[in-house]
């Protein structure tokens, strides 16, 4: 929801970054404040994906300009773990399986890592199961998948349920969800984006990285971007989803040219 | 090496042999005696082996220690903390020695376990059958010697149709330095027979101590035997092992190696699935640093049609350690419809760290399903990253992946206590593999 009073949460300012020496973001400026939905889209190789790593602080990537102040704080100054003690959260696109941990030794390890950072109390096996389990029933989920290894042998769907009940437990001040709808057909999509929606509340908010309009019709956005080499070519309400859907993405990109050309 | 280093090792070795008094069984008598002269024959093994190639044994050969005959002191207390409460039947050697007072036999099975000297009277038929025939010591040194020395031994019968409730322990313990023990184990598996066995070597001490042992194990008809081995030596010790295996019809041996200690360790692990439909699952996993080497060397010997073979060995290797896997798969002519496969992987943690495997298929039959693979690597910066961006410190997300890496093995052990002895070692071990 917008709110003109909610304080900024992450303000990022002219940032460009590359892999293996190849520009990816090539000035990104965007504002997120608390209670706010953003979505991000774009087609492939926009560099949507690009600025969620990077936000989290992936090490393949190098930022060479720009800056982003997370809640006043650089956030470059932090290591991916600090971030995600402070309240970041990523949403992986591929959740990564480490077969040999159990999914509920992982879940509480997190846990317990951010409760101590923020000074809360601890969970033992035996309260952290509890709570796990309330949990998971916001994500309709089997309380099966606690005792498996982490997403080894989880369906698409699973996967992504499982990082969206990280996300409930870590309770971050930003979501990134990276591609949290590709993979997931209509039933799962509904019940992953209602988890998503019983988060979200008015001190956090989240950021949508999306190809598509159909999780928009149930996370629904306050902001929709779209990105395209790199940049933020253009910005709207919820609508602009909708006209995406059905117009494509080719005549935001001509508008931008136009724009461009008039400019210079 | 020398022919003069060589003979000096295995001369001296043999001094304290004596020709074993006519009081025994004829058949033991002669068993060890052929031994002997088998030892005569064979020489130590160099790296101009090709077995050998990549485990260098020239420091053993300077260290021809003699069997232990002083007991040694220490409390019942000292060791207790090895002992699996699961496992109502314990046999415990000392030194190569069964020690009585340690062992335990107060299972309600009708396992028969003990000491070959108890049970060589009583069922000399059933183990003159078995002992010394599965092992190939005619052509491998260490298992001549072992059998040369042949004394005490461990021997479970699990009788036709018993199915065993609780597992069974064998513990192997180290106490005195610059010994050579000569542990054995007889496993015996009657028809439809079902039972766990823990074979076990430890340390009290981290002291130099040569451990060369011989485990030969036979599954009859429809036999299931799940036996776990633990090597958990001295780091200082050396640790030869042979481990001979047969299997009629239908059997199935469900195999865990665990190497963890000795500065020099090989097991040579020889599978023969004899008769039809015969199945074996062989885990594996070594975890070394510092200077550690170990050698595992497997040979699985599909010989008749249906047999089925799964094999899982992983190597974590910290420190300046090296690893070694040298899994043979043979598929005689006869043996159709053999499925089998085999895989082998390995973490480096560090640049020094070193690994040599060698998968070896030898397939002669032509309807057959096999697959086999080898990997080598490090831990991957992506699962690292999914682990830091949930909290976690680089350190402890590369502790936990490492953990999780031989987790995979750990958790198939099916006794709870030794499972979770194991699960701490290897997460101690994993929090200083860097050392």
């Amino acid at each position: 929801m917008i709110n003109q009073n909610s304080k900024i949460l992450l303000e990022i300012r002219g940032l460009h970054a590359t892999i293996n020496n190849v520009e990816v973001l090539k000035g990104i400026d965007l504002t997120i404040k608390s209670g706010e939905i953003h979505a991000i889209m774009g087609i492939n190789g926009s560099g949507k994906s690009t600025l969620a790593k990077v936000l989290a602080g992936h090490s393949a990537y190098e930022v060479t300009a720009g800056n982003v102040l997370f809640e006043g704080k650089d956030l470059f100054e932090l290591a991916p773990e600090e971030r995600a003690r402070a309240g970041i959260f990523l949403a992986f696109q591929y959740p990564i399986e480490i077969p040999g941990v159990a999914n509920n030794q992982f879940l509480r390890l997190a846990y317990n890592t951010v409760q101590s950072e923020r000074g809360k109390e601890e969970l033992d096996p035996l309260e952290f199961d509890d709570f796990v389990r309330e949990k998971m029933k916001l994500l309709e989920m089997n309380p099966d998948f606690l005792d498996r290894s982490v997403n080894e042998g989880f369906s698409g769907g699973e996967k992504k349920r499982n990082e969206i009940l990280q996300m409930a437990l870590l309770e971050p001040r930003i979501s990134i969800l990276d591609e949290t709808d590709s993979g997931l057909d209509i039933d799962a999509l509904r019940v992953v984006a209602n988890g998503v929606n019983q988060i979200t509340n008015a001190d956090n908010a989240t950021l949508l990285v999306t190809h598509y309009q159909r999780l928009l019709d149930y996370i629904v956005p306050d902001f929709v971007h779209v990105m395209e080499a790199g940049r933020i070519i253009k910005t709207g309400g919820k609508e602009l989803a909708l006209e995406l859907e059905t117009r494509g993405y080719d005549w935001v990109s001509k508008e931008n040219n136009i724009l461009a050309g008039a400019a210079s | 090496m020398n022919g003069a280093v060589r003979d000096d090792y295995l001369s001296h070795l043999l001094q304290s042999w004596h020709k074993p008094s006519s009081s025994t069984l004829p058949w033991l008598n002669q068993l060890r005696t052929e031994a002997v002269d088998c030892v005569s024959t064979l020489r130590v093994p160099t790296a101009k082996d090709e077995e050998w190639r990549f485990t260098n044994i020239a420091s053993l050969t300077k260290l021809p220690f003699q069997e232990a005959h002083n007991t040694s002191e220490f409390s019942p207390t000292d060791i207790e903390h090895f002992y699996l409460p699961e496992a109502t039947t314990r046999l415990v050697f000392v030194d190569g020695q069964y020690a009585p007072q340690l062992s335990n036999n107060t299972n309600e099975d009708d396992v028969i376990a003990g000491n070959l000297s108890t049970l060589a009277n009583s069922h000399s038929a059933q183990i003159s059958l078995h002992l010394g025939q599965h092992t190939d010591f005619r052509n491998n040194v260490f298992a001549a010697l072992n059998t040369t020395f042949l004394k005490d031994s461990a021997v479970v019968i699990i009788p036709r149709n018993t199915t065993t409730n609780a597992p069974i322990h064998l513990l192997f313990i180290a106490t005195q330095q610059e010994v050579t023990n000569y542990p054995r184990c007889l496993l015996i598996a009657e028809p439809n027979s079902q039972a766990v066995i823990i074979e076990d070597y430890v340390a009290l001490h981290n002291l130099i101590y040569v451990t060369n042992s011989v485990t030969e194990v036979s599954l009859a008809n429809n036999a299931h035997i799940n036996h776990i081995r633990i090597q958990r030596d001295s780091d200082k010790a050396f640790h030869i092992a042979d481990c001979s295996v047969s299997q009629e019809r239908s059997s199935h041996y469900q195999s865990m190696n665990v190497a963890l200690g000795a500065n020099i360790s090989r097991l040579s692990l020889n599978i023969h699935l004899e008769d039809e439909g015969a199945e074996c699952t062989v885990d594996g996993l070594a975890l070394i640093k510092g200077q550690q080497l170990a050698d595992t060397h497997t040979f699985i010997n599909h010989a008749k049609p249906n047999g089925t073979s799964r094999q899982l060995h992983k190597c974590i290797v910290g420190g300046e350690a090296h690893a070694v896997f040298n899994g043979r798969i043979m598929v005689r002519p006869n043996a159709q419809s053999t499925d089998s496969t085999q895989s082998n992987r390995n973490l480096l943690l560090t640049n020094k760290a070193q690994v040599n495997t060698k998968p070896q298929l030898e397939i002669f039959a032509d309807d057959v399903k096999c697959a086999h693979g080898a990997t080598v690597g490090q831990l991957d910066n992506e699962e690292i990253f999914y682990l830091r961006s949930r909290g976690f410190p680089e350190i402890d997300a590369r502790n936990l992946l490492t953990y999780a890496f031989g987790a995979e093995i750990i958790n198939r052990v099916p006794v709870a206590s030794l499972k979770k002895q194991l699960e701490q070692t290897v997460l101690k071990h994993t929090q200083s593999t860097a050392l």
